[in-house]
């Protein structure tokens, strides 16, 4: 028996959120620390899981471990990971003690902030690393109880609104995708080899299911309208920039960072596989229509905010419009960009959200007109806005051009006029960052309290400093993460039978290094 | 039919089998005995030892249960038949159903039996009322009758189980120790509607019997099989017999009760009804549907799928608008009766055992929810109205968290017993073919978490109010209540698998 990579990974947080929940209320130094180990330890050996992952091989899930948990109707404690998964459980573990250092300074009921956080780590590793549907299922639910209070309690101003608003957002979603899980398990308990009349849940028994388009129409909607609200796609990305906005700075960061990615993961996972002919021949082309209104409408509408946080929340809808164009356009270049660009707006995002919040907890603003000039006072400080925020328009060199360019290039291989449109995007990606820079750090000091802000202290500089590494890392050398996506994105796109209409993956990641 | 040869025989006494109907004479003993406590124990001891009777009774009648249920399928020797005649069945769902009764019983006396120091100071204006103990007798009078009304196997039988159970509760709801008039008031609404619903089961009780010639069960399913010549009377008398129970089931349109006599209850009461009502009377539902009507249900499904769409919507719809926790809670029971029909409607296995399950999953949790809410209390008595429940997180965590817990619970999050119970009736409806229940299952699932999610948010995202109601300590009974129902809650959410096979193999009705 080999080691429980995965169970070991998921529990160790909720372990340490049960541990740090008995530690008396006043030992906030003590809470902290042990919050920071946990999600440390987690961290390492998520590491250490990696190493062992093997990129060529035959099997499609690794470290894959299962267990009975309902046997009366087929429910089992099922995990495995494929590369997709594996890389945005890296990502969690990654963020997670990056987020809980960033949230020192929470001072109101700081035991449940951090407990909170670490309950929402094991849902959301819990989430990429079900292979059974029921299980994932019940992360995706059991997550928003979490997040929601992250909002509710330790919010901005209008936090109550916009966690209800999240809340019942997600849940109704999620609900509608339950029915069509049920159907799902249903269909299993009618003559499926190898499956008792009980049916089952796991997700490898259901690819073989054999179900017709019409059915698979309406079940790829079911389950299309839970991701597309997570995503979120346009028109169903109302509550995200309240949610954004008002959560605090780590609600913030592992929202866009991570939970987002849940959405287009659950596309990769669950709709394109399951239901291949439906997400072929009926919902490529809408979706992918969704995806650039997504890139446009966030992007212009970021370009008018006032509010820094709203700013990036909305650049968020538009950087997801890339991953579900580069998702539906079927092509490897296309989906193994979209599942790099996942991991990459995780860093860029999550990097913006920490520096604004930095800049929150040292003037108690986030509107840009309270700004200016900061470069001047915080040099360090602006350097990694940049950095972050060069990241997230795409510049070569940083993560964020690798994946653009595959995503643009996949598109543009299979629906020329579809690439071109998408590839405006970046001239407004550029516009919304470097307007939000040049307004926020650059020019004259126009407000007099910022005249004495502080740069980085030591904490913030160990907060950001991974983060960026990354960017670069990643921006320089995506060979590595390409070789882990591939198997996992080539095993989609044979389930759709699509084949490349251009030149194959590895040339293309080969020139762009 | 020779009536007058029947009438010249000496009526014998059926031999009863009494083994079977253990629980239920025990139920009943106590009861008596109860009686017995209150007339002659010495009035400072006359509320533990009353307690300590129906709990012991309570006990005893869970063990006989639980031994009947494992002898049940047991091949040698199978107790599962027709006890008195064929007036009584004692199957799988009955013993199952009872069990569930039993167990919530429990959890809802260790409620009643709990007298919080607030009782012992006078309310304003008004005069210190002795605690009233004839509460325990009531309440296990009325537990017996649930019993039978799950097992009964004669719609007369039925009938009387269901007069058995239903006065004394008319009784307990007007006991309240403050806030009385409201109190009697909903004693008396529920009393006469009560009368009312119990007037058109017995209206549908003779127009059976004028079809078919008997009112037992199994007559009746032959009847329906072999079609008689005025299919009026079936139809009517089935319209009319399910009318009543689906009042006692709280179902739109027949759910106007529920919200004021569960406000004007006192709240141990609440719990008490919300709970255990329900299980017997969908069990009692679950019988005449699925046992002598089986072969109507092409007929019946699509009105009471109508019934449950309706329950739903109704209760989770309006929950939304109410700004008093009980009268939320007692919405919510409606939705969750909406929930539980879905169940029924599917008329599967699948359906049988997910209400089941549902029923004992849902008492436990909403004994805890009504559990929490005769902690918090101002000047008045119980603090019930939203707005003073503003802050409470800040104010007392673990109370606020506790019904936090129990509101998720409700709402159906995984890892709760709600959504497992959601989980069961709804995979029943789907494979009975009732998707479009499961789709406005789901939206009013939605719907009802908002109102749900909204008194999280006054617990926890608002600041207190000020001179708010105090929370008191949890006394020890309610917190062996409160303790039951977490366990349940999780249990059934984390670890459903050993009670879904209990109900799996007590899906069957003897006929």
């Amino acid at each position: 028996m080999t080691f429980p990579w995965l169970t070991t990974i998921g529990v160790l947080p909720l372990v340490g959120a049960l541990l740090i929940a008995v530690i008396p209320r006043g030992r906030v130094a003590l809470i902290k620390s042990a919050a920071i180990g946990f999600a440390v330890a987690t961290l390492a050996l998520t590491v250490a899981m990696m190493t062992q992952f093997r990129s060529g091989s035959d099997a499609q899930f690794q470290f894959a471990q299962s267990y009975q948990w309902i046997p009366d109707y087929g429910i089992g404690f099922r995990v495995g990971v494929d590369g997709v998964a594996l890389l945005l459980i890296a990502l969690t573990a990654f963020l997670v003690p990056v987020v809980l250092l960033a949230s020192w300074n929470v001072t109101s009921k700081t035991k449940s902030y951090f407990v909170l956080i670490l309950v929402l780590e094991t849902a959301l590793i819990g989430c990429f690393a079900a292979t059974d549907v029921f299980l994932f299922y019940v992360f995706f639910e059991v997550m928003l109880v979490p997040m929601y209070f992250l909002i509710g309690v330790w919010g901005g101003e209008r936090r109550v609104y916009a966690a209800v608003k999240f809340f019942l957002y997600t849940l109704l979603a999620g609900l509608l995708m339950l029915v069509a899980i049920l159907t799902m398990y249903f269909r299993t308990k009618n003559g499926l080899e190898g499956v008792g009349a009980n049916g089952t849940f796991e997700y490898a028994k259901w690819l073989e299911l054999d179900i017709p388009q019409a059915t698979q129409n309406w079940l790829f909607l079911g389950f299309a309208i839970a991701f597309a609200v997570k995503v979120p796609l346009f028109p169903f990305h109302t509550w995200l920039p309240d949610a954004h906005t008002e959560a605090p700075t780590g609600g913030s960061v592992l929202l866009a960072a991570v939970m987002l990615k849940i959405g287009t993961f659950g596309f990769l996972r669950y709709s394109i596989p399951l239901f291949p002919e439906a997400a072929r021949d009926t919902f490529a082309t809408p979706m992918m229509i969704l995806g650039l209104i997504g890139i446009f409408y966030g992007a212009l509408v970021a370009i008018v905010q006032k509010d820094i946080k709203r700013l990036v929340a909305y650049t968020s809808i538009a950087h997801l419009g890339y991953i579900v164009l580069g998702l539906f356009a079927f092509t490897s270049q296309g989906q193994a960009g979209s599942v790099l660009y996942m991991i990459n707006h995780g860093l860029s995002t999550g990097a913006l959200f920490l520096i604004i919040g930095f800049l929150y907890e040292r003037r108690h603003t986030r509107l840009i007109s309270e700004y200016g000039g900061l470069r001047k006072v915080v040099p360090v400080l602006a350097g990694t806005f940049l950095i972050a925020g060069l990241s997230s328009l795409a510049l070569p060199g940083l993560n964020g051009f690798v994946s653009e360019f595959l995503v643009l290039l996949g598109t543009y291989s299979r629906h020329p006029a579809l690439g071109i449109i998408a590839t405006f995007g970046i001239i407004l990606a550029a516009l919304y960052i470097l307007i939000a820079y040049q307004r926020t750090m650059q020019g004259e000091i126009t407000v007099e309290a910022n005249r004495d802000l502080k740069d980085l202290t030591i904490r913030e500089k160990v907060v950001i400093g991974p983060v960026l590494v990354l960017i670069i890392a990643l921006g320089v050398v995506p060979g590595p993460a390409l070789r882990v996506i591939e198997p996992a994105v080539e095993r989609v796109l044979d389930r759709v039978n699509a084949t490349d209409p251009a030149p194959s993956l590895t040339e293309t990641a080969g020139s762009s290094k | 039919m020779n009536v007058a040869q029947e009438v010249s025989t000496t009526i014998n006494s059926p031999s009863i089998a009494y083994s079977l109907i253990m629980p239920m004479l025990v139920v009943f003993g106590a009861a008596i005995v109860g009686v017995l406590v209150e007339a002659f124990v010495p009035a400072r001891s006359r509320r533990l030892a009353g307690l300590a009777v129906a709990l012991l009774g309570v006990f005893i009648a869970l063990g006989f249960v639980i031994y009947l249920a494992q002898n049940l399928n047991d091949l040698k020797n199978p107790v599962a038949g027709l006890v008195a005649r064929g007036a009584v069945a004692v199957d799988g769902p009955a013993l199952f159903l009872q069990g569930a009764i039993l167990a919530l019983a429990a959890t809802a006396l260790l409620l009643l039996g709990e007298r919080t120091p607030a009782d012992e100071r006078p309310a304003a204006g008004g005069q210190i009322r002795p605690v009233q103990t004839e509460t325990f007798s009531l309440t296990m009078f009325s537990i017996g009758g649930m019993m039978l009304f799950v097992s009964a196997h004669n719609l007369i039988v039925m009938f009387i189980a269901l007069e058995i159970l239903s006065l004394p509760l008319y009784l307990l709801c007007g006991l309240a120790r403050r806030r009385r008039l409201i109190s009697q008031e909903s004693a008396l609404k529920y009393f006469l509607l009560g009368a009312f619903s119990s007037a058109f089961f017995l209206y549908g009780l003779a127009l059976l019997y004028g079809y078919a010639g008997s009112v037992n069960l199994t007559a009746l399913y032959d009847a329906v099989y072999e079609p008689r010549s005025n299919e009026t009377l079936l139809y009517a008398g089935l319209a009319l017999l399910a009318v009543g129970l689906l009042f006692k089931v709280g179902a739109a349109p027949f759910h106007f009760w529920t919200p004021d006599v569960y406000q004007g209850a006192p709240t141990s009461v609440t719990a008490l009804m919300a709970a255990c009502t329900k299980v017997a009377a969908f069990g009692a539902l679950l019988r005449v549907l699925l046992v002598p009507f089986f072969g109507l249900r092409a007929d019946w499904r699509p009105a009471l799928g109508a019934v449950a769409v309706l329950t739903m919507v109704v209760g989770a719809v309006i929950a939304v608008t109410q700004t008093d926790v009980k009268r939320m809670l007692a919405y919510s029971s409606v939705a969750h009766a909406g929930f539980i029909l879905t169940g029924v409607a599917a008329s599967n296995r699948a359906g049988l055992k997910g209400s089941m399950f549902y029923l004992l999953a849902y008492g436990f949790t909403v004994i805890g929810g009504f559990a929490v809410v005769t902690l918090v209390r101002d000047g008045n008595g119980e603090a019930s109205h939203l707005s003073q429940w503003q802050g409470l997180g800040k104010r007392s965590p673990l109370v606020a968290g506790l019904f936090a817990f129990f509101l998720f619970a409700l709402a159906g999050i995984p890892l709760t017993s709600g959504f497992t119970g959601k989980f069961t009736v709804f995979e029943a409806a789907v494979e009975g073919g009732a998707t479009y229940l499961v789709i406005v299952g789901v939206i009013c699932s939605a719907i009802a978490a908002f109102f749900y999610a909204r008194v999280v948010v006054l617990m926890f995202f608002q600041e207190p109010v000020a001179d708010g109601p105090s929370v008191v300590t949890p006394p020890w009974l309610t917190s062996a209540a409160l303790g039951l129902s977490v366990f349940a809650t999780v249990a059934l959410g984390v670890a459903p698998d050993l009670l879904l096979r209990v109900a799996g193999s007590a899906d069957r009705f003897i006929r």
